[in-house]
Parts: structure tokens; sequence; C-alpha cells
């Protein structure tokens, strides 16, 4: 527990590190970078669905109604990877990782499943596996339809004071709260 | 030079997120079943913290108005998030905590990863089909913020200037940050925090 930081340490961070997002560049947003991700795989195997356009506002234009919405932008970001966004996102998984090596990283059963999905449903891999896999569509088709996730909407949202945060955290909080009381009984 | 920023600034949102427990889906599945409130006292406070310093730096002129960036709101905005929550809660992660956690070296965040990239392909390819419905036909305005924000032109709620209201939601996330218990469900016992790897 012990690398663990108190809440106010943690929230004091935490927030600075939104502060200094806003302050030299723009706010932290996470889940479009799935799409980007997507995009460039997707590129990989299809050339044709990100192309040059000079008529269009980025430069670029999709067949894919998404990628080449708001002038192409999405697009623009598939076929340049190397742009702040996507290199924040890397760079953030690197930071976890030095975090936790730092802290003498995880143990073989927690790396499979947390302790508390242990306690409710079983040591079962397959079946965390399996649930993960299906939250993590859910989570995503979610994020994208609304435009933002945890980062983007609640917590750059609530912090320029967006109505748009506020919707998506009242939504987020009235389904997760009764999904992981009914899920989760047993504390672990 | 952006890169170069993207590169710290990303790096030390990854290096705090599992500092305060975001990169474990126990404290997350134990912040929604209410039996741990920690990350959800910890997240509070990081909004009031970023909301004071930014509009704190609005009204010193330290923080440039053109870098404010408000999303749109519509009705696609609370059912995503119905779905964010539904799986939030399963998972114990979200799209950041997802990838950062897999980088800690948890395989079942590799799995959400996987159906996050799933999801997200699905929703490209049906999202023209989503725009018919009208679900993503904005609300209230659109990218509308409480109260109006000097140097940007969102629509607001209200006439009081949106710095002094921000600063005001600002404190009002720190209070409740330390007004919340430590847990609300299964008070009998003493709170269990996972255990520490």
């Amino acid at each position: 527990m012990s690398y663990i930081l108190p809440w106010r340490t943690g929230g004091l961070l935490l927030g600075a590190v939104f502060f200094a997002a806003v302050l030299s560049v723009s706010p932290i947003g996470v889940s479009t970078q799935f799409v980007i991700f997507d995009g460039i795989l997707w590129d990989a195997v299809d050339p044709d669905v990100v192309v040059d356009s000079p008529d269009a506002k980025s430069g670029y234009s999709s067949p894919n109604a998404y990628l080449n919405k708001s002038g192409g932008s999405y697009a623009e970001d598939v076929a340049n990877p190397l742009n702040y966004s996507f290199v924040f996102v890397l760079a953030m998984m690197a930071g976890a990782f030095l975090s936790s090596r730092l802290r003498g990283g995880l143990s073989p059963n927690e790396r499979v499943m947390p302790a508390v999905w242990r306690a409710n449903f079983g040591d079962s891999p397959v079946k965390r596996y399996a649930a993960a896999l299906i939250a993590g569509f859910v989570v995503l088709y979610g994020s994208r339809l609304a435009g933002g996730c945890t980062s983007g909407h609640m917590m750059s949202g609530m912090m320029q004071t967006a109505l748009s945060g506020y919707i998506f955290a009242a939504g987020a909080f009235l389904a997760g709260i009764p999904t992981a009381l009914a899920l989760f009984r047993k504390e672990s | 030079m952006e890169i170069v920023l993207a590169i710290a600034i990303g790096g030390a949102f990854g290096f705090v997120l599992d500092r305060v427990g975001a990169t474990n889906p126990g404290y997350i599945i134990r912040m929604l079943n209410l039996s741990d409130l920690h990350l959800m006292k910890t997240i509070l406070s990081g909004i009031g913290t970023a909301s004071i310093l930014m509009f704190a730096g609005l009204l010193v002129g330290l923080v440039d108005p053109g870098h404010v960036s408000i999303k749109a709101a519509y009705l696609g905005v609370f059912i995503g998030g119905l779905l964010l929550g539904v799986g939030f809660a399963v998972a114990g992660y979200c799209p950041g905590t997802g990838l950062t956690a897999a980088a800690t070296g948890r395989w079942d965040a590799l799995w959400f990863i996987l159906g996050g990239l799933l999801g997200a392909a699905a929703y490209m390819l049906s999202f023209a089909w989503v725009e018919t419905t009208g679900i993503l036909e904005n609300i209230a305005g659109g990218k509308t913020t409480l109260g109006p924000i000097a140097g940007t032109d969102y629509p607001s709620l209200i006439g009081v200037p949106g710095e002094w209201i921000g600063l005001a939601a600002g404190l009002a996330f720190l209070a409740i940050a330390w007004l919340l218990p430590d847990r609300l469900t299964g008070a009998s016992t003493p709170t269990v925090r996972a255990p520490v790897e």
C-alpha cells in the first residue's frame, strides 16, 4: 500500500498534470487514439482508407465517414501518427511502466486479474479475459459515441466547466455504480 | 516542441495514474461499489485543483484562452457515458487506465485494449448510421460552458463570468472530495485495500 499516494497528494499531482496540459498545448484526451490506431492498422491493410486530398481542410480524406469528419482531422492523424495526442498516449504508457518498475512490479496473481474479481468470480483467467474484452468493446464504443472518455470528458471537461463533461460523468456513474454494486458484493 | 511536451506531460500523467492506484482495476471497482472512495476523492480533488489553476491562469493572463477546448453536448454524450459506466464497472478499466495498466504488466488489460480497438472500429463503421438517428445533434447550444469564458466564443448557460464560476466549481470539487467519507458501503468492516504488489 505504501506506494499509493494519499488522495490529497495524488489529487494535487493529477490536477497539476491536467493544468500543465491546458497551459502548454490542449486538454488531455485518450479515447480518440484507439480510433487513430485502428486507422493506422486499417490503412496498412488497405492504403485507400486515408488519401491525400488538397480540397479537405486537413489535406487528407477517407471513404470512412468517421475518419473523414471535421475536414478529415482523424484521417490526418492516421497519416501522421507522430502527432501530439498519439505520442502523448505512448508516453503515458511509458510513464506508468516506469512507475510500476520503480515499485517492484506486480505479483503473478495480480497480473492476471485484480483480487476483487477473484473474490467474486473465482480464479478462471478465461472468464476474466472474456469479460475484459467485452467491457473494452462497450467502453470504447460508448466513449466514441460520447466524443470522449474519463480523461477527455470527465476530467478535462468538468475542469473547464463544460456542460458535456457533467452530462458524461452523470451517465458514467449512474450506470457504473449500480453495475459494480450488483457484480462485486465481496470485497476481496 | 509539441512532441517534447507530449512526452513530458504524457509521461507524468501515466506515472501519476499509477501512483494514485488508477492502473489497479481493484481501486476502480471498489470506487464504483462504494467500498473504498480513495480514487473518487483523488479524481475530484484533481479536477478541483486543475480547475482552480486553469481559471486563475486565465484571469491573470497566464493561460491562453485559445487552449480552452470544450466538447459538444448531445444526447449521445449521456448514452455513451452510460455505456462507458457499465464497462468501467465490469473491467475496472477506462481507456486511459486500461492502456497504462497494460504497461504495468496486467494481462487482462491487454484483452480490454483488444476489445477497445474492436469497439472503436465498430463505431467508425456505424458512425454514418448513428448520425441518422439524431442523437449526435447538439443540445443546449452544443459546446456550452457554465459561464462565458473571455477570449472564447463558447455559448454559456448563465451570464456570470465563467472564470469566477470555474474557480467556484473548483472549490466545490475540493470540498466534495474533502467531505466524502472513505467508504459508503460495508462500513462495519474496516476498509480493505487491494493487495499491494
